[in-house]
């Protein structure tokens, strides 16, 4: 067991708690560095999936996670930085800075829908986002001329700073040095006095706001920062699928994204990558369960929503905090052994806080 | 002139289904503070239950919308029994989340039904195809209302009024109407609060199975139809979430705006205009045309 012992207040927002943090991410980084050698190129693919996925919650981590603002229509960043980085390609810039505009394209449209949110919050908030994402998707399928509406669009291969990114090995390196880059910047984000006011929004608006915290400008800088980091993915999602059509960036796919961040657990970083590789996971293992299934059942259309739909059903009701929420309570078991007790992260229950005012 | 009347009047018809959606949502947004996201999911099943009564059952149409609005006012009760009453007093997003489930679930579990799921099917109506004409001579002009969308408007009315008098005259609509407005007070005045909640829900998909019995006959049944309950949204938000005269009057502006937007607007519109409206409406008056304004209590 190990005991921390703090004597500066720097040590409660050191991005390593100890050394032995230090230790297992250097073998992580290890493991992930060596994973294309280890493994077939179909797996690698997927695990690009995986990153790009876990580069999308951690964006919209951001936004539900930590500001506690729910958005139903980040499908529609993903498709403005997807879209951007394919016209900008055709248009012949170089990816690092069209990348760069893919994020700030879908950062300044983070600022205007976050613009409703400085008004209406909970679940017109999330209306309002839902009604957006319907907006671009048929947007994007009527603007032809830039996206090529419903016949899609194709897009050229990939070249980074003059390097070729022409198999997967490579695509794979390309988005973990994204990733990561996305993840300790919003790791730093979060222990910066910006990323502190989210959190306090998240927990009360209005004890926020009599702190000082200036809503409104932090709301907005919640909703670009994480248009901005899904505008990132949807550049390397357009890359790795070299094709986009609008079917791609429809209501169901914001929905999956926010599944994503309920499996793995909202409110944390790990959570956002655990949801994407889960996610990835379990879509990897219906292909393959179709296989061995008797046909009567493998054949089935609705068998990936009937368990999408068990699956988030059977988290909310047992699992809430997720597998971020799992994993903290299996290492806490150990690390108390013997003395982990059953009700250590057991919910209060109680009845309805209202929100309202009579 | 006739034109436009001709699509305001189907408008109508369209925007009372969609406001009998938004009621459902906000029947359960008034009693849990929750907002269902599988509304329309609901309506689908109802869709499903009332071709199994009507057409496998072979029930007279009448007697088997009766019988579907029990048994999914019962499949409300479940529901709220298994899923979301463990759910009680955790947060609102949580409640939506585990909504959305439920959705992806109900539209799984009926494409799987051999031979039924994965089809369009067309609910047998007694009034189908007739037509009333209003003005015009004999079969010539005039403005055209089919049957289905007269049965629409009159079965809303109908629904309308009995749920007014349930709010207003009996004890469980008082109490509902108590929940509504504070759980715990209600509770602490003898209100059984939970039952009173799966009251609520089995209410809430009744409502919205007899939408999407009414519905059948103009899209047919199949398991995709659910996703008409999220231009219910933008209905309830423009009456004022959680105003019940609001929903349908919101419904109504949906559907009108709906049908002149495909007419009058380029291709596209149509699609879109219940979302270009509720953007608008919640820019200029967030809490809606019936809606109180409440704030939060530290």
């Amino acid at each position: 067991m190990r005991f921390q012992f703090k004597t500066h207040y720097h040590q409660d927002v050191r991005l390593f708690k100890h050394k032995g943090q230090i230790f297992w991410y250097a073998a992580l980084a290890v493991l992930l560095l060596a994973m294309p050698w280890l493994m077939p190129e179909y797996y690698v693919s997927q695990l690009v999936f995986i990153w790009i996925y876990a580069i999308v919650s951690v964006g919209l981590m951001i936004l539900v996670g930590f500001t506690g603002q729910v958005s139903i229509g980040h499908a529609a960043f993903l498709a403005m930085g997807a879209y951007t980085e394919g016209y900008l390609q055709q248009l012949g810039w170089p990816f690092a800075l069209s990348l760069t505009f893919a994020a700030l394209v879908s950062g300044i449209t983070g600022i205007i829908v976050g613009l409703p949110a400085l008004r209406v919050k909970g679940m017109y908030l999330a209306i309002a986002t839902l009604a957006f994402g319907f907006i671009v998707e048929e947007g994007i399928t009527r603007a032809d001329s830039v996206t090529g509406g419903n016949s899609g669009m194709m897009l050229g291969s990939l070249e980074v700073f003059g390097l070729p990114i022409d198999s997967e090995q490579r695509m794979y390196y390309l988005c973990l040095i994204i990733l990561v880059l996305c993840v300790v910047g919003v790791m730093n984000l979060l222990r910066s006095p910006t990323g502190r006011a989210f959190v306090a929004i998240r927990d009360s608006e209005v004890s926020a706001q009599s702190m000082g915290i200036n809503l409104a400008y932090y709301k907005t800088t919640a909703f670009a920062l994480s248009a901005a980091i899904t505008g990132i993915a949807g550049a390397l999602y357009a890359h790795k699928l070299r094709y986009l059509s609008p079917e791609q960036f429809t209501f169901l796919q914001s929905i999956e994204l926010l599944i994503i961040l309920v499996v793995g657990g909202v409110g944390s970083i790990y959570g956002a990558i655990f949801g994407a590789a889960f996610w990835i996971g379990v879509q990897q293992f219906i292909v393959i369960a179709k296989d061995w299934l008797p046909p009567a059942i493998g054949q089935q259309t609705g068998l990936q929503p009937t368990i999408f739909g068990i699956i988030l059903i059977i988290f909310i009701l047992f699992e809430p905090m997720g597998l971020y929420g799992r994993w903290l309570k299996i290492r806490t078991y150990f690390q108390l052994f013997p003395f982990y007790r059953k009700g250590m992260f057991r919910r209060q229950k109680s009845y309805m806080k209202s929100e309202r005012m009579k | 002139m006739l034109q436009f009347l001709q699509l305001v009047a189907s408008g109508i018809a369209q925007g009372c289904i969609y406001g009998l959606l938004a009621l459902g949502f906000v029947l359960i947004y008034k009693a849990t503070e929750a907002v269902n996201f599988a509304q329309g999911d609901l309506m689908m099943l109802g869709g499903f239950v009332g071709l199994g009564t009507s057409v496998a059952m072979g029930m007279p149409f009448w007697i088997a919308f009766l019988a579907t609005l029990i048994v999914m006012f019962l499949f409300g009760m479940l529901l709220e029994r298994t899923v979301l009453r463990p759910l009680l007093g955790h947060p609102s997003f949580t409640v939506v989340m585990v909504t959305i489930g439920i959705g992806f679930l109900s539209r799984g579990m009926v494409t799987m039904i051999p031979v039924w799921g994965t089809e369009t099917h067309v609910l047998p109506v007694p009034y189908r195809d007739q037509i009333v004409r209003l003005g015009g001579q004999g079969n010539e002009g005039g403005l055209v209302l089919p049957m289905e969308h007269l049965v629409i408007i009159a079965v809303t009315v109908a629904l309308i009024i009995g749920l007014y008098l349930l709010f207003k005259h009996t004890k469980i609509g008082i109490a509902m109407k108590a929940t509504s407005q504070n759980q715990l007070a209600a509770f602490y005045m003898g209100i059984p609060v939970r039952r009173i909640n799966m009251l609520v829900w089995g209410l809430s998909a009744a409502v919205s199975a007899c939408a999407g019995l009414l519905l059948a006959p103009i899209t047919f049944v199949h398991a995709n139809m659910g996703f008409v309950g999220l231009k219910a949204f933008p209905a309830a938000v423009i009456g004022g979430f959680g105003s019940i005269p609001g929903a349908l009057v919101g419904g109504l502006i949906i559907g009108v705006v709906e049908m002149l937007a495909g007419f009058y607007l380029p291709e596209g519109f149509k699609d879109i205009a219940a979302y270009v409206v509720v953007l608008i409406m919640l820019a200029v008056k967030p809490t809606g045309l019936f809606g109180e304004n409440l704030r939060k209590r530290v």
